[in-house]
């Protein structure tokens, strides 16, 4: 029973439905191509003795993409509304099923499909993360010791491009499960299309890593041309796999707007929401705005090498300055998708913790508004060694510098939080702690880099990536965790073991601070960037080790956070009701959250963070009103 | 009342003064050692250098002013066991955060004129600059010194001579950095970047390529000596000594043209080593007369035919385990334009194929 389940959910049917669209696909552009009689144009691919074009294969991946969401059942509703059915929203578990097993299938709830975004994210975080580990362990030592060029170039790029698909999983777990909760309201706005959102990225991430199969690239998650096209055949279905992810973010960000603007609960004015609502909306402006031009010079560049359409390579007259621009015009907002969220979780939990009202709620709404804005500002940064402009160069450096206030603005809001606040330490307290002291570190590290000055000498070294891992990690990794610990009684209804969670923060949190402050300083003492060796007259090899050790510990402690969700979810105690006695709307409910959430309708009376004043409430429970 | 606002005055002149000492510590302890730029070796280096001192103590001083008061939150108002009150309900200050919003903004202000003005500086053309051309191409780098006449794929600097580098790429983009030096370029395909510095410190560096450029992109280096302007003048004059290529054997030239492009060759050493390593293309040792496994599964042995062919068409028979679109595809009019050269100068005619084919036969394992 349970292996049949597992065999006809909707992730092994969606699997075989990919393949056998890819091959369907491939065989279409194979057989118009044999009977044309043209030769196969673009990198070739050996399956099983066949040669297969570049066109066709591309081609086939898209087919593949369809045929999983076919297979699995996203368009089932929108297929039947073709054909004039009727199609009621399903709620619960399939007929005869147990409940687990709408985990594994398509599912409209947004609690369910919060928690497959969690599930998906953390497992796409381990594989990320293994690459990572496999090539730092390359680094340890200068020389090559177990990995080839190419497959570490495979491995670097790899990880740069699943740690994002990881983190978009991961913005959209919190934001699915937690916005109609916060809100009051019993769903998303367009449930189907939140299933659609997270379906999609599911191939998306397997051609991620089909594409280290078929050749691997060296391009870095970048992907700039002229060498994305001249890379191997894997760089295709790197972008194709990066270009769909963009469905999954524009598709969701609209469903997080319209549910926030529409659905909130009687009596929830802006300024009353919950403030993690704010920054949830905040990212999704910005997913919403900013995909389309990523997903365009991804597309340029697929034409570019299969159909041979020429936008970026200078010797049919394009411009491979105009990728880097188009890149990054997502690219560096996409940043802000990914830390606006959590830091909307350090303003969430902090006044939970502390029992003080959050310092500032305006000025914390406003300043995830700010930084969004600002975030389309500063593209060119990215570029200041390119050769763009000289002119262009100053007015960037000095927008770059300015996200540096409302970033600051949160920062100065979270310690007045803090002061005279009667905290404990609970594991996600901790993780709040560790990810205000991480970013931190990712916020130091960043004006340097913005003054062009000291960037010309700090551009594309390991600098870079210290700054952009502790950005990353304060900004999302840290509060992702803290989240998935504060809310894991509220998706389980078990407490997680606390002795674990603190074991996993106490290694998590110093392995980092080393791993970060080591890449910053190899970095100044010039250690590049995405290289599979370097000179071990630089000075570097100790900081290397270390870096490689921290990097270990993380790895391990993750793997403990793991070990301590699932066995936490079997064994530990039914929690209570409320454990962190939080005024938010989400924990005066049952745990788990019923199917649709709040049985009677809520109205809000009150500030949200009005911690530490006597009798002041935050929502009232209405009697259910007669009707719909 | 007046007793507990005295009680705040005491943690808040607590928390300056340690936040002035841990600042301190920073700085001088903490990222003082761990933050060490290389030998500088550059004027601009010297300018550089300054502001990243400015930003060291910014670093120090943002760090201590967010961890001292947070620390000091955590350990002093801590809740203690058994204290079930809530902390005092204060929903914000205006005042504050007009501070917070100001005084940064001025912060970036500062930097950012301080930023210009200095690139400014960066920028600016010298007198008496020495040009040079720099060329990039998967995995080389070529330095050309066009008032010299000659070429190198070294880089040789006069010492305390500005020079400003003419950069271009003939594949995909490279990046020109010396970590000493403190500047940094792209080279970019299809136009020329510029880079300026003047080298204040003889001695002996290295260029490293730092923009992803393909699978050897780690080991696109080349040497750089700053050296006295005499030292500089009989390497020019060494360098300017022209080939004769009549008194080479094809053997000899074969060699030649497998060397570097600033040696007067084609590069083919880059991908393809003479000693057996893997680089991005099949060794030449022992290559002759090899059973070679290609892509499409069939074998071949190499012959003259199969290497003329490999040459002229690099796509058409990729050996298994290397990759297509590696190898450049203009091969043939860069020969036949280096054999014109030669009947012009020397008035022999040479076919370098036939060079390289003789050399590669040298090379038995």
């Amino acid at each position: 029973m349970k292996l049949k389940i597992w065999l006809t959910s909707a992730y092994v049917r969606g699997l075989v439905g990919q393949l056998v669209g890819t091959l369907l696909g491939i065989g279409f552009i194979e057989a118009i191509r044999g009977a044309m009689g043209l030769e196969p144009t673009g990198a070739t691919f050996n399956l099983f003795g066949a040669i297969i074009a570049e066109p066709s294969f591309v081609f086939g991946a898209i087919v593949g993409v369809i045929g999983f969401l076919l297979a699995a059942g996203v368009f089932t509703d929108w297929l039947k509304w073709m054909v004039g059915k009727e199609t009621p929203l399903h709620h619960g578990a399939p007929a005869g099923k147990p409940e687990w097993s709408r985990y594994l299938n398509v599912d409209v709830n947004h609690k369910v499909i919060g928690i497959q975004y969690g599930y998906t994210s953390i497992l796409v975080l381990l594989v990320g993360g293994l690459f990572a580990i496999l090539f730092r362990i390359e680094l340890a030592q200068p020389g090559m010791q177990w990995l080839t060029n190419d497959q570490y170039n495979t491995l670097f790029s790899a990880h740069g491009i699943v740690m994002i698909a990881s983190i978009l999983l991961g913005v959209g777990a919190m934001s699915n499960y937690l916005v109609p909760l916060m809100i009051g309201a019993s769903d998303m706005a367009f449930p189907r299309m939140n299933a659609f959102s997270y379906w999609v990225g599911v191939p998306s991430v397997v051609l991620i890593l089909a594409g280290m199969a078929v050749g691997g690239w060296d391009t870095g998650w970048v992907g700039y041309a002229p060498l994305s096209l001249r890379a191997p055949l894997g760089v295709q279905l790197f972008l194709l796999g990066f270009w769909l992810n963009g469905f999954s973010s524009i598709a969701s960000a609209i469903n997080i707007i319209v549910t926030t603007v529409t659905m909130r609960a009687k009596g929830m004015s802006w300024f009353r929401m919950p403030i993690f609502v704010w920054a949830a909306v905040a990212a999704s402006l910005i997913q919403f705005t900013a995909t389309q031009t990523v997903g365009v010079a991804l597309m340029m560049s697929i034409a570019e090498r299969a159909i041979g359409l020429n936008f970026f390579s200078p010797v049919g007259g394009g411009n491979p300055i105009l990728y880097q621009h188009l890149f990054w015009f997502y690219s560096h907002p996409v940043v802000y998708v990914f830390v606006l969220p959590g830091l909307g979780v350090i303003s969430e939990l902090l006044p939970v913790f502390t029992r003080k009202p959050l310092f500032g709620y305006k000025w914390i709404a406003l300043s995830s508004l700010g930084i969004a804005l600002v975030g389309f500002l500063v593209w060119a940064h990215h570029m200041f060694t390119s050769g763009m402009a000289d002119a262009l160069r100053v007015p960037f450096m000095i927008s770059t510098m300015f996200v540096a206030v409302p970033t600051g603005v949160k920062f100065f809001s979270w310690v007045a939080t803090m002061w005279e606040g009667k905290m404990s330490f609970e594991t996600p307290m901790l993780f709040v702690l560790g990810a205000i002291s991480v970013f931190l570190i990712g916020g130091i590290s960043g004006p340097i880099l913005g003054t062009i000055p000291t960037d010309l000498h700090l551009h594309d070294s390991y600098w870079v990536v210290g700054h952009f891992h502790a950005t990353m990690f304060g900004g999302f990794v840290f509060p992702f965790f803290a989240a998935l610990y504060y809310w894991y009684p509220k998706m389980t209804g078990r407490m997680y073991k606390e002795s674990l969670g603190k074991l996993h923060f106490w290694l998590m949190t110093p392995g980092f601070w080393v791993m970060s402050f080591g890449q910053m300083s190899v970095g100044i003492l010039g250690m590049r960037r995405r290289i599979a060796d370097y000179d071990p007259l630089l000075g570097i090899e100790r900081t290397h080790v270390l870096i490689t050790l921290a990097a270990l510990v993380i790895g391990w402690s993750v793997l403990i956070m793991v070990y301590n969700f699932i066995s936490s979810a079997r064994t530990q105690e039914v929690a209570a009701r409320n454990p962190w006695r939080s005024r938010s709307p989400e924990w005066q409910i049952p745990s788990p959250a019923p199917e649709f959430n709040y049985d009677v309708p809520f109205e809000v009376v009150g500030d949200p963070y009005d911690y530490g004043l006597a009798d002041a409430a935050y929502i009232q429970m209405t009697p259910a009103v007669s009707g719909d | 009342m007046e007793g507990r606002y005295m009680g705040k005055n005491k943690h808040l002149i607590i928390v300056a003064v340690l936040i002035v000492l841990t600042t301190l510590a920073l700085k001088f302890l903490v990222f003082g050692p761990m933050f060490q730029l290389p030998v500088r070796a550059s004027a601009e280096g010297t300018l550089i250098d300054t502001m990243f001192q400015g930003h060291f103590w910014m670093i120090s001083f943002l760090f201590a002013l967010i961890m001292v008061i947070m620390l000091y939150a955590v350990v002093v108002f801590r809740r203690r066991p058994g204290d079930e009150t809530e902390g005092p309900h204060v929903h914000g200050s205006t005042v504050l955060e007009i501070i917070w919003t100001v005084v940064p903004v001025v912060a970036v202000i500062g930097f950012g004129v301080w930023g210009t003005v200095t690139l400014g500086q960066l920028l600016e053309a010298k007198p008496n600059e020495m040009v040079i051309e720099v060329t990039g191409k998967q995995w080389q780098w070529s330095f050309s010194y066009p008032e010299q006449d000659v070429k190198s794929p070294q880089l040789y600097l006069p010492v305390n001579q500005p020079v400003v580098l003419q950069m271009t790429s003939q594949d995909v983009l490279h990046s020109f950095w010396v970590p000493e030096f403190r500047v940094k370029q792209d080279l970019v395909p299809g136009r020329t970047t510029t880079l300026r510095f003047t080298p204040t410190l003889a001695g002996d560096y290295k260029v490293r390529c730092a923009e992803i450029c393909g699978l050897e992109h780690a080991n696109m280096l080349a040497d750089v000596r700053v050296v006295s302007e005499t030292e500089f003048a009989s390497w020019v004059e060494e360098r300017s000594v022209a080939i004769q290529y009549a008194d080479l054997t094809p053997e000899q030239r074969g060699d030649l043209w497998h060397g570097a492009e600033g040696d007067g060759g084609f590069g083919c050493n880059s991908c393809h080593s003479i000693d057996g390593s893997t680089g991005a293309g099949p060794t030449w040792l022992g290559l002759y007369g090899r059973q070679e496994t290609l892509t499409d599964g069939s074998t071949i042995t190499v012959d003259e035919e199969y290497i003329r062919n490999s040459i002229l068409h690099p796509n058409d028979q990729i050996v298994s385990g290397f990759n297509r679109d590696v190898m450049p595809q203009n091969y043939e009019e860069l020969f036949a334009a280096k054999q014109a050269e030669i009947l012009a100068s020397d008035g022999i005619e040479i076919d370098i194929i036939a060079d390289l084919i003789a050399y590669i036969q040298t090379l038995e394992e």
